[in-house]
């Protein structure tokens, strides 16, 4: 076993436990801690694949920013241990019980029969791969169309969040 | 040969990380010195020779004074939120390059911990993770005073991060890379023959919007609304005694000197000392001088951290948001317009 597969099943051990913890925890601001940790385990797991580039902006979004930005609503709102949220079982409930099985037995269908199909990546392919250089070459020639869609989504949104703020002002 | 890289950079983080922890027992006594100075007082000068000792002396009375947990606090939270601010305080450090290759021993050895090729990314994200340590202790602490310096910190960061990120995009522009060493790299050469290729002169306006936001990112007066002492008592360390104040106390001045090496390295040409080179220095003594040179400068930009507190008075609340949403955002994205164009021209 060489180190990365030790530091693979270590981060991933984490990475479980917290979304377990985070889940099952009441107060809604140490379930929003678990999730933090659970963003650097990850951001860990991108490390061991070589990819720098969306590991440091894994911690830097979601980590950095919009965590931030919920923990600031959550002590804003000053939400103490939530009992309102455990209600009965609904029909939304329901549907979503039953996509997440659904997805978990696709996983494992593809993990445990079609293992074979997945493609492999060598070391200095994925090294290569991960750089800032070959990411930013890649978004601006290959998917030059899907990239500046989504800053049209993007800029889509921005626009209607202001309208939305707007109206509330006026 | 991998032990061996194991070895040298556990050195190499020992000797920064006690030397920052040196540096700050003498930046506080400089500070309250410089502010003394300012407001036309004395300062310390009983403890030691000219009150050197006064820092020491309070290390020593904050590690005997009991550690008191308000009985409704949050326990493990309020001790963790200390240890979050001093990790990351002292974890940016791991990219900036404190010096040129050095020979020793026979080998060469690059003066900056890792050499990864995200490094502005890896410091972008570090620093925006030191608000969790104020955020956090002002939840915990379970006190309307402490809770609204957290909220500030939140609201603080919200506000600056995004001209801050944006005001280092010029820099990328002009360097054409992330590594903060060849960003340095970059600026040893030389405008027209003579003006060194600072990115202070290269990025006026960059330089600017990023100072203003270190000094955002730092907590430091005209932007240390998370703790802003007449309105909150202590802001988000009201409820912290001994050693845990003590290390939040630490953690304030190592972000500022991480800050004041982060300015040096991106705008003011990082260990280079101009015309230097042309001296004829052998190359050991030439490796010394450009540590000399950053020490320098990074307390040059200290001195300039300490000498605004006096100058400018705190902003409130909606008045920082105002200028890092509607000020300092529009600038730096007209910044990195214009570096466009002007690159696109040159090219």
């Amino acid at each position: 076993m060489n180190v990365e597969t030790i530091f693979f099943y270590l981060l991933g051990a984490v990475f479980v436990g917290s979304a377990l913890m985070m889940v099952t925890r009441r107060n809604p601001v140490i379930a929003a801690l678990y999730l933090i940790l659970n963003f650097f385990c990850l951001a860990g797991i991108y490390l061991t694949l070589h990819a720098q580039f969306i590991a440091v902006i894994q911690i830097l979004v979601y980590a950095g920013a919009i965590m931030v930005l919920f923990v600031f609503v959550i002590m804003l709102l000053n939400l103490s241990d939530e009992r309102r949220l455990s209600e009965a079982i609904s029909f939304k409930k329901i549907v979503a019980g039953g996509l997440s099985v659904a997805l978990l037995l696709e996983l494992l269908y593809i993990f445990v029969y079609r293992k074979t199909d997945l493609p492999t990546l060598n070391a200095e392919r994925s090294i290569e791969i991960g750089t800032v250089e070959s990411i930013g070459r890649h978004l601006f020639t290959k998917f030059l169309f899907p990239f500046e869609v989504t800053s049209i989504l993007l800029l889509a949104a921005i626009v209607g969040a202001v309208v939305l703020a707007k109206r509330r002002l006026d | 040969m991998a032990t061996e890289i194991v070895l040298i950079s556990l050195l190499k983080i020992l000797v920064v990380v006690l030397t920052i922890l040196t540096c700050v027992v003498f930046l506080v006594y400089i500070e309250r010195r410089v502010s003394a100075f300012v407001q036309n007082r004395v300062g310390p000068n009983r403890t030691g020779p000219y009150g050197l000792l006064q820092t020491v002396a309070d290390v020593v009375k904050l590690l005997m004074k009991e550690d008191i947990v308000p009985r409704n606090a949050y326990k493990a939270i309020h001790d963790l939120a200390p240890i979050i601010s001093i990790g990351v305080a002292l974890s940016t450090f791991a990219v900036i390059p404190i010096g040129d290759t050095i020979e020793l021993f026979g080998r060469q050895i690059k003066l900056i911990i890792a050499d990864v090729n995200v490094g502005i990314l890896y410091i972008l994200a570090i620093t925006s993770l030191g608000v969790y340590g104020i955020t956090l202790a002002g939840w915990s602490s379970n006190n309307k005073y402490s809770l609204l310096g957290g909220l500030r910190s939140s609201a603080q960061l919200i506000s600056y991060e995004l001209s801050m990120g944006l005001s280092i995009v010029g820099v990328l522009m002009v360097s054409g890379t992330l590594q903060l060493d060849k960003i340095v790299q970059h600026q040893t050469t030389y405008l027209f023959g003579w003006l060194p290729a600072w990115n202070m002169f290269l990025q006026p306006i960059g330089f600017i919007t990023f100072v203003t936001a270190a000094f955002a990112e730092t907590n430091r007066l005209p932007f240390d609304l998370p703790e802003a002492e007449p309105e909150l008592v202590g802001g988000y360390h009201t409820e912290y005694t001994g050693l845990k104040f003590g290390l939040f106390f630490l953690a304030e001045y190592a972000n500022m000197i991480t800050a004041s090496a982060v300015i040096t390295t991106l705008f003011l040409g990082g260990w280079h000392l101009p015309y230097v080179e042309y001296v004829g220095l052998s190359s050991f003594i030439l490796s010394l001088v450009y540590v000399g040179t950053f020490c320098v400068k990074v307390a040059a930009v200290m001195m300039f951290f300490i000498i605004i507190r006096w100058t400018l008075p705190r902003f409130r609340y909606d008045q920082l948001m105002n200028l890092g949403w509607k000020l300092m955002l529009p600038i730096t994205i007209i910044n990195v317009l214009l570096t466009g164009i002007v690159l696109l021209i040159l090219h």
